[in-house]
């Protein structure tokens, strides 16, 4: 039994990193209908920053403060540049796009900071919080950022007048437009703040995955499996599915498959998911007369 | 000097050409309508006026010239467009829907006294002010079409069809608030409409457009009065 808790509370505070590597692809989902493969990269890029930054002498929260804004304007970057000359483009330039991203970051961090695995800080003690044994201080405190990541940006799109004009831009552009929102601006925006979960998502992990080039790929998997699970274009979906795909792994690791067959956990979902209910548990059913 | 200005104004989708070479003007404080049937380019004429299609030609805002801008600079301007479809944010709720009318605006004392007014026009609104928009009936979108327009605090005001598809009652409803809203606001109104009795009605002005140009202008009683008009558009 106290495994069993072990693996749940662990499986939570991975699945919330899941679930904001997803929320940040179901982000840019809704207003592009594309998936970002690059999304993960993205992540570790930025997280390679955060422990230059570290290394540099910076504290902790002052380097992912400044590690955040950072990858905010990557985001809007890489939106600006990268992707607004293929708007317009068919589907398979922009995977090709993405994909070609992808690479692009993964190769450049890999020549910048070599592809030796490093050890990334944990701001959280090394002792369990208050004396518990099922759970380790980083795995609470990535559950209490996560949340913290999820409720602000809640707060964000639900409360603010910038909030309310992104996801109307990503609605509906042409009435937009005739509102006077600047359409073009708040997709970047978009990615920006895709960018930036991302980025908080990369340092909660990197400790306790390390911190290599290749360190996201595994957890971009999980990440689709997540927002396929809630619903592709459901950011509430994509939350649950994250924290469901994070517990499942875990504890059918540790029970059941075995840990060698972790990753088949998500394999497994996506396929199952895409097979029996493609929209996912909370997805629109889009229905087209042909 | 008038308000709206347009001169040899020409538009085309790909290449299909639409508009051919329409010039008209409409003072501030009026209410003018562009009459015609299907396809004669109504629809086309106000997308341009707001940079939705790629045009040629001189479009003239209170004297400065405005073709070539973004639809986002023209709406700052103070042009409201109510489009073709009512174009409703589906998925948020009537409330927002209206908040997102002013969001080119910074006097958000002013807005909120603005949203109150407008419930007052429309009181359906405020019963469904937490109501996702994509439920309200066809009417009820229309209404909030035309607030969401209202919200802006425009000078001008262009209409697309607004009485499509709703019930007379309805129409008449609306056509009440929009006399009212030109009255009372100084709102000017430019309505494009197939019920051309309908607009003859409200409007002071009338351009008849056939095949992508203005084949006849006049105040509304004259245009009333017309026996072409009569035949092929009032039907007596």
């Amino acid at each position: 039994m106290e495994a069993f808790l072990h693996q749940v509370l662990a499986g939570l505070a991975t699945g919330g990193i899941y679930a904001s590597v997803a929320l940040a692809l179901v982000m840019i989902y809704q207003a592009t209908h594309h998936l970002n493969f690059a999304q993960g990269e993205m992540a570790m890029f930025s997280t390679y920053i955060a422990w230059s930054l570290i290394s540099a002498g910076l504290p902790y929260w002052a380097a992912f403060a400044l590690t955040v804004v950072f990858a905010f304007i990557l985001g809007v970057v890489i939106e600006r540049v990268v992707i607004r000359p293929v708007e317009n483009a068919p589907v398979l330039a922009v995977v090709v796009v993405f994909i070609a991203l992808l690479v692009i970051l993964n190769s450049v961090t890999g020549w910048i900071y070599t592809y030796t695995i490093k050890t990334f800080p944990s701001p959280f003690p090394a002792q369990p919080l208050f004396g518990n044994k099922y759970v380790s201080s980083h795995e609470l405190g990535a559950i209490g950022v996560t949340l913290a990541v999820l409720l602000l940006l809640y707060g964000f799109f639900r409360y603010t007048p910038l909030g309310l004009a992104m996801r109307a831009a990503a609605q509906n552009p042409d009435s937009s437009r005739l509102v006077g929102i600047r359409v073009g601006w708040m997709l970047a925006l978009g990615w920006g703040l895709a960018a930036a979960i991302g980025s908080v998502a990369g340092m909660m992990v990197a400790p306790i995955v390390y911190l290599d080039p290749n360190m996201m790929g595994g957890i971009l998997l999980y990440a689709f499996a997540a927002a396929l699970v809630g619903g592709i274009d459901n950011p509430g979906g994509a939350v649950f599915g994250g924290f469901l795909v994070g517990v499942l792994e875990n504890v059918l690791g540790a029970f059941v498959i075995g840990n060698e067959l972790k990753l088949a956990v998500a394999l497994v979902l996506i396929i199952g998911v895409l097979v029996v209910r493609p929209s996912g548990f909370f997805g629109k059913v889009y229905v087209t007369r042909v | 000097m008038a308000l709206l200005e347009v001169t040899q104004l020409h538009a085309a989708y790909g290449q299909t050409r639409v508009l051919h070479g329409i010039s008209f003007a409409m003072e501030a404080g009026t209410i003018t309508t562009l009459l015609g049937a299907n396809g004669a380019g109504k629809t086309t004429t106000l997308r341009a006026l707001c940079a939705m299609v790629k045009t040629q030609g001189e479009i003239r805002f209170a004297g400065e010239r405005i073709d070539g801008r973004a639809t986002e600079d023209i709406v700052r301007l103070g042009i409201a467009h109510v489009p073709d479809g009512r174009g409703t944010f589906v998925n948020l709720s009537t409330e927002e829907n209206l908040r997102l009318g002013a969001y080119t605006r910074k006097d958000r004392e002013a807005v909120e006294a603005d949203l109150e007014r407008i419930y007052g026009y429309f009181p359906r609104l405020k019963e469904r002010r937490a109501q996702q928009a994509g439920t309200l009936s066809g009417g009820e979108q229309q209404m909030l079409a035309v607030s969401r327009g209202l919200m802006l605090r425009p000078q001008l005001m262009l209409l697309d069809e607004p009485s499509f598809g709703l019930a007379p009652l309805v129409v008449r409803e609306l056509f009440a608030i929009l006399r009212a809203v030109n009255e009372r606001e100084r709102v000017s109104l430019l309505l494009v409409e197939q019920n051309a009795a309908l607009a003859l009605e409200l409007a002071d002005h009338a351009y008849l457009i056939e095949t992508g140009r203005v084949v006849l202008s006049g105040t509304a009683d004259e245009i009333k009065r017309n026996d072409a008009v009569r035949s092929s558009y009032l039907g007596y």
